[in-house]
This record gives C-alpha cells, structure tokens and sequence, in this order.
C-alpha cells in the first residue's frame, strides 16, 4: 500500500497537467526562451532546441517548461538536463579543469600577439633612430 | 566511354602535374630558363586535361549514366537540369575534382599572368604542381568520381534535396574558387622561400585578393542559404563546417593587409609569409573537416579510413613541408623595417593580431571538442554563446581600430590629424547609439554598441571618399576607395547581425483557414493549404495574405516539399522584405483539419547582413581592377627593397 501510494507520489509531475507551448507571463516566457536557447539540439547539426523542428527538441521543450513551472531555477534545469544528456547539450561549454584552455586559448594569442607586436614595433623604432 | 576518358583525362592531368612540379621547380635556377616554359605549358595542357575530366562528369551527370557510381548515388532523370550540374559537386567525388579543376585554374593563371620574376614564377608553378599531384592522387585512388557499376541501374538515388537549391548551387564553387585561390600565395610564398626573392608579396596580390573576394562571396551566399532554407530565420550558427570557411577568410584578411606593408615599405617580410602558408592551410584543414566527415560524426572516419587517413597525410606534407621550409629560409629574407609606433605599420600589425586571436577563437572552438573527446571522452559542445564571450570582444575591438589604418601615413603617422580628421565619424557613431537608445525596444548594450561601431566605420569611409575626389590617381585612388568600400561593407553586416540579433520578433501559431495572427507589425491571414507539383517533388503550399486593414497587400506562399525520388521533406521558406525589414514566413506541421503550424519571423535589417558582404567584395574587386590596370612595376628592382633601403 506505502509502495502504491509513493509511486503514486513519484508520478505527480507526469500526471500534472500539461504545459502550454508558450507562458502567458512574459517575462517567464522571456526567461523560457532564453534559457531553450542554452540548450543543444542532439539529434541536429548545430541548432538548439530553440530552433530545431525535431520531435527530440519539442520534447526538451516539454521538459524545461514543465520544470519551470514546477518553480525550478534555471542552474537546476541545467544541472538536471547535462546528469542526463551530459555536458554535450550546453551550449556554452562549461569552465572546468578541461575546458580552461578552450575559454582562455583565444585571450592567449591575444596576449602573446600583442607582445610580439609591441617588440616589433620597438624594434622597428630603434632601425629607425 | 565517357567514364574511361574521364578517367584517362585524370590521369594525363597527374602526369602533367608531375612536369609542371619537376619543371617549376628546376626553373628556380637562374639557367633553366627551358624547364620554365615547359612548366608554364605544363600548367596550361594540365588545366586542358583536368578540364576535360571535369566537363566529362558533367556529361554524364546531364545525360544521366548511371553506369556511374558518382551519377548513379546523386542524380536523378526527374531533377531540373541545373540541379544535375550541380550534382557534380553535390558529392565527395565530384566536389574533389572541382577542388583540383580550381587548382588548375590558378595554376594556368599563374603560368599566364607571369607575373613576379622567372624564378619565382616559375617555383610557384612547380608547387602548384606538387599540390595538383598530391589531390590527383587522392582522388585516382580513394575518391574516383568515375567508377562504373555493371549493371548500372534504371534510376538514380538523387540529390539531397537540400541541395536543390539556387544559393547551394553557387556556394562550392563559390568557397573553393577562395579555398583554393590561397594556393597561389602560398605557392608564390614557398617559391621566394626557395629562391629568396622579395617580390612575391607584389606578384601574388591578385591571386589573394581573388581568393578573398571569392571567399567573402561564398560565405555571405552559405549564411543567407542557411537564411532561407533553414526555416527559422538563423543566418549563422558557428556550425563546424561554418567555421572552416571562417576561418580562411580572417587569415586571408591578415594577410591582404600584412602584405600590402611588406609591398609598400618592405616590414613584416617574414610574417607574411607565414600567414600566406597560414591561409592555405586553413583551407586545407577545412577541406579536410568537411570531406573527411570527421565533424558530422567522429564515426563517418571509419567508414573510408583510408579517405581520411590519406587526406590528413596530404595535410600534414604540406602544411609541415611549409613550414619545414619556412624555418629553413626564412632567416634569408630578414631585414626589417625602420617605422616608428605611431604609424599605418603598427595599425597593419594591430589588424593582425586581432585578426590571428579571432581565427584562433575559431580554431579552438571547432576543434577542441574533437581533441577533448579523443583525449578523455568527454562531449562538450562548443555554441554560439563561446564565441560571444570571446570572438565578438577581439572582432568588435579590431573593428574600431580600422578607421586609424589609412589615415595614418607609412613609417610615420600623425594620430592627433587622425583623431581630428575622424571627428565627423565619432559624431555620425554617436548619433547611431543615441538613436537606437532612443527608439529600439529592447535596448540592449551590444546593438548599441554595434550600432556606434558601425556608424564609426560608415563614418571613416565616407570621409575617406570625399577626400579621395580628385586626388591621387589611378591605382591608388582605386585602391583607397576599395579599402573605403570594404571598411564600410564591415558596417553594413554589423548593423545587419546586431538588428536581427536584437529586435527579431516571432510567432508560432495553429492556424485554421480564415484565421489571422500578427508578428510585429503585421498582420497575417491564412488562407488554407494546396497541393502543388514541381519538376521531381510534391508540395503543400500555404496562402497567406499580408493584410492592410481589410484589404490584402501581398500573397506569400511558404511551401513544405516532399522529395519521393529521395524520400525527403524540405522547407521552402516565403520572405518578402521591404529592404530593411524582412518579412519571414515557413509552413510547419500538418495539425489535421486543415490546420496548420505557421512560423513568422520579423527581422529588422537583416538585408544589410548580405548586403554588407557584397559591398566588402565590391571593395575587393575594385582593388583588384586598380592592381591589374597598373602598371607592372620593374621586375629587377622590385617596390619594397627600394623602400626597405633607405
């Protein structure tokens, strides 16, 4: 009986009613789109789930306007989609030990180009004088 | 008959490259002065027989052979005819040979141009040479376009129908007519490594203002494509295969500008040299990107190991020969010019360190996932708010510097005349950011600030021309108007990109006929569904009228295509813009009833994106015109060693 009633407990959000393909507060649709935005589509080349037309997206959709009207913040909706999908479905990459060179490469170049630059010119001062 | 003379052509074409590199190559001697025509010769019958077997392709994908396997898997008797020439291309096979008929193509223009000394010209031939080989090769043997199937079949498989398409017609030849035009100037960059001359820089501009011009075109035509084919009103998604056309055409911008200073007062001699070899290699590994399947899925790799592997080898002879060759004879060429900090040099070298960390930003972003995947296995994927943070800052920063470059004179620039003289710019910028404050909704910082860039760069061009009327002469007035064009093309995209960016608006709505929905300004009626046949698909195309009050202003017919020979769907989107504001309609799914999903999108400005693109070409082609109507400067004493010596 204590098993049925918790799985009754546990199917709760399934059985909530379903959620409308747009919130009719703006501002949580705002944040609705915004955060679709974040999120990869899997099963397309380079869409997130925002765009893409694909069942897979209309599905994470689902999930994500489910949770937020459940009150979830969108760090949990994140954190709840990549324990699942992994790190693939962000589409910003995350900033961790293995990820530190992706963000940090570009700056990198940056910096050493314009190092090399500031020599250049310096070099090319002094021939000059 | 016409796959055996395909097949012979090639190989004819694999044999003259082996003259044209073996020839070139010896005609760097000073006393070869035979070997350098036969390379020139070699390079011409080469473009002949690599002609021929592409024209032969092209026959047998017009007449249908299907005892083609290349025909047979990407063509279909029902497809309009210009989607069967455009099959040719539509495939692995096909695509290669384009890339080496292009090859070929700058090799004869090398070989007929002349331009730069004998011995240069004559090793670039000889590179080219080695380059057309090394393709034949791979082609001959992993990706013959000419294999016979027995018995052929009665129909063929078609052609994704994505590909049917004006746009997608003219996009590889388009990007590979770039890719492929920077191996002019990383043959002419190897060939003054070899033979140590300066002149190179002046010899291969028009090769790289070809390749650049070409790329610019084949970018803008790939996004606004992707614009409207898509059917979500995206126009860039920092896609993989994006990417690697992005990627050549930053270097190939560094290296337009870095090579303009080695021509004109003999600095950064080395560098540009290593940003020619830069350039092709990136259209090296693009190719190789996009071909080897590595980036769709790391497992299409297995299914032709040997494809890849070949390719990734062809690669790697290059790009480290290069560079082998590069630091061996490099140190030949220093020198180095005398300019002091404040000058149009430091602005060049500035222009290339932006430029350089924006590729890198690419290059990182596209491949780290790759490499992170192969090293720990972790999937990370790399989208569209990375390059926010980090491409856009280091373009948006480059960008406000372009107005310094040609106001500030060669060795030695004036920055207070230039402030002065940009005045009129800042104030045409700040009238851009103060107007979008006042009348966009939403305000947002970055089209605010895109907006004052743009109008900072709009400003410097305009204010470039009016002082360019009825000064200078010829070459250098042409040459000051194209960089005055491309500047302000720069603009245009940006106010595009930040427009749609920021205000598109959007409606998703079930509509039943009669009913009517609004997105932005506009109000729309659905007036049903019908069923339509073109040439080889079956379409459902939706009416919907654009109201004006009770009247109807315009029909647009968005259509969903089903493809039988292929057995696939397509969106045919319906766009009607009025310029600077584009109206953006496609049918979704079937809801039953008669109703039907319709997806709406209002872009403001989203025109000025491609516009943009065709005014930076513009720009491009009219420098071009300058270089060629110009007189040939003396070969003995070329432009840069006269300056470099005072």
């Amino acid at each position: 009986m204590k098993a049925v009633l918790l799985f009754l407990l546990l199917m709760v959000p399934a059985l909530a009613a379903p959620v409308a393909d747009t919130f009719s507060n703006p501002a949580t649709e705002t944040r609705a789109r915004a955060l679709q935005r974040q999120l990869r589509c899997l099963v397309c080349q380079g869409e997130s789930i925002d765009e893409s037309g694909s069942p897979f997206a209309a599905d994470v959709r689902h999930l994500v306007r489910q949770q937020i009207a459940d009150g979830a913040s969108d760090q949990q909706i994140q954190d709840f989609l990549v324990a699942r999908y992994g790190d693939f479905i962000l589409m910003k990459p995350p900033l961790q030990p293995d990820t530190w060179l992706l963000w940090l490469a570009p700056f990198l170049v940056l910096a050493a180009g314009g190092g090399v630059a500031w020599l250049t010119v310096k070099k090319a001062a002094a021939r000059g004088a | 008959m016409t796959g055996e003379l395909g097949q012979l052509a090639l190989c004819f074409a694999l044999a003259l490259a082996l003259v044209m590199a073996a020839a070139g190559l010896a005609g760097t001697r000073a006393d070869r002065a035979g070997a350098r025509a036969v390379a020139s010769s070699a390079a011409l019958g080469h473009l002949v027989f690599v002609g021929l077997a592409f024209g032969t392709l092209v026959y047998a994908f017009v007449t249908s052979d299907f005892s083609i396997v290349a025909v047979a898997g990407n063509s279909h008797t029902l497809k309009p005819l210009v989607y069967k020439i455009s099959g040719v291309w539509g495939n692995h096979e096909g695509s290669m040979l384009l890339w080496v008929l292009v090859l070929a193509l700058y090799a004869a223009l090398v070989a007929a141009l002349q331009r730069g000394g004998a011995r240069l010209t004559s090793g670039a031939i000889g590179i080219q040479g080695l380059l057309a080989a090394a393709f034949l090769l791979f082609i001959l043997f992993t990706s013959n376009p000419f294999f016979r199937l027995d018995p052929a079949p009665f129909e063929g498989a078609g052609l994704n129908p994505l590909l049917q398409d004006p746009g997608l017609a003219m996009h590889p030849p388009m990007l590979y007519a770039g890719y492929v035009g920077l191996s002019a100037s990383f043959a002419y960059a190897a060939a003054a490594l070899l033979v140590g001359e300066e002149g190179w820089a002046r010899a291969a501009r028009p090769f790289m203002l070809i390749a650049w011009i070409a790329l610019t075109c084949g970018i803008a035509l790939g996004s606004w494509w992707a614009y409207y084919e898509l059917g979500w009103g995206g126009f860039w998604f920092w896609d993989p295969v994006e990417n690697a056309s992005l990627m050549p055409w930053l270097i190939a911008t560094a290296l337009l500008h870095s090579a303009l200073a080695t021509e004109r007062s003999g600095a950064f001699r080395t560098w540009s040299l290593l940003l020619a070899i830069a350039g092709f290699s990136m259209s090296l590994i693009g190719t190789f990107l996009v071909r080897s399947g590595v980036l769709s899925s790391v497992h299409a790799f297995a299914s032709d190991p040997t494809r890849g592997f070949f390719i990734m080898v062809l690669i790697c002879l290059a790009i480290g020969g290069a560079l082998a060759l590069f630091a061996w004879r490099a140190h030949t060429l220093q020198g180095g010019a005398a300019f002091e900090p404040v000058s149009r040099e430091t602005t060049l070298l500035l222009n290339n360190v932006f430029l350089v960390a924006s590729c890198a930003c690419v290059f990182v972003g596209t491949l780290y996932p790759l490499v992170l995947d192969a090293i720990n296995g972790t999937k990370i994927s790399v989208g569209p708010p990375y390059y926010a943070l980090t491409f856009a800052p280091i373009f948006f920063a480059a960008l406000f510097l372009v107005p310094f470059g040609p106001r500030l004179g060669w060795k030695r620039g004036d920055l207070k005349a230039a402030w002065r003289d940009l005045y009129p710019a800042l104030g045409l910028a700040a009238v851009a950011a103060v107007v979008v404050l006042a009348v966009a909704s939403p305000r947002t910082i970055a089209a605010t600030g895109a907006f004052a860039v743009a109008g900072w760069l709009i400003g410097a061009s305009l204010i470039d021309v009016r002082k360019r009327i009825g000064r200078g002469r010829g070459g250098a007035r042409a040459s000051a108007f194209a960089a005055a064009l491309a500047h302000a093309g720069l603009g245009v995209t940006l106010i595009g990109v930040a427009g749609t960016t920021a205000w598109r608006s959007e409606a998703l709505t079930v509509l039943a006929p009669g009913e009517t929905m609004t997105v932005g300004p506009y109000t729309l009626r659905f007036d049903g569904v019908t069923r339509e046949r073109g040439p080889n698909y079956i379409a459902d195309r939706a009416h919907i009228a654009l109201m004006d009050g009770r009247d109807v202003r315009a029909t647009l017919l968005p259509e969903h295509r089903f493809y039988p020979a292929e057995g696939q769907d397509m969106n045919d989107t319906a766009i009607r813009t009025t310029g600077v504001r584009d109206l953006y309609l496609a049918l979704g799914d079937d809801r039953g009833g008669g109703r039907f999903t319709i997806r709406a999108y209002v872009s403001p400005l989203a025109p000025f994106i491609w516009l943009g693109g065709l005014v930076m070409a513009l720009g491009g082609l009219l420098s071009l015109w300058g270089r060629l109507r110009a007189r040939p400067a003396p070969q003995s004493q070329p432009a840069a060693q006269a300056l470099a010596a005072e």
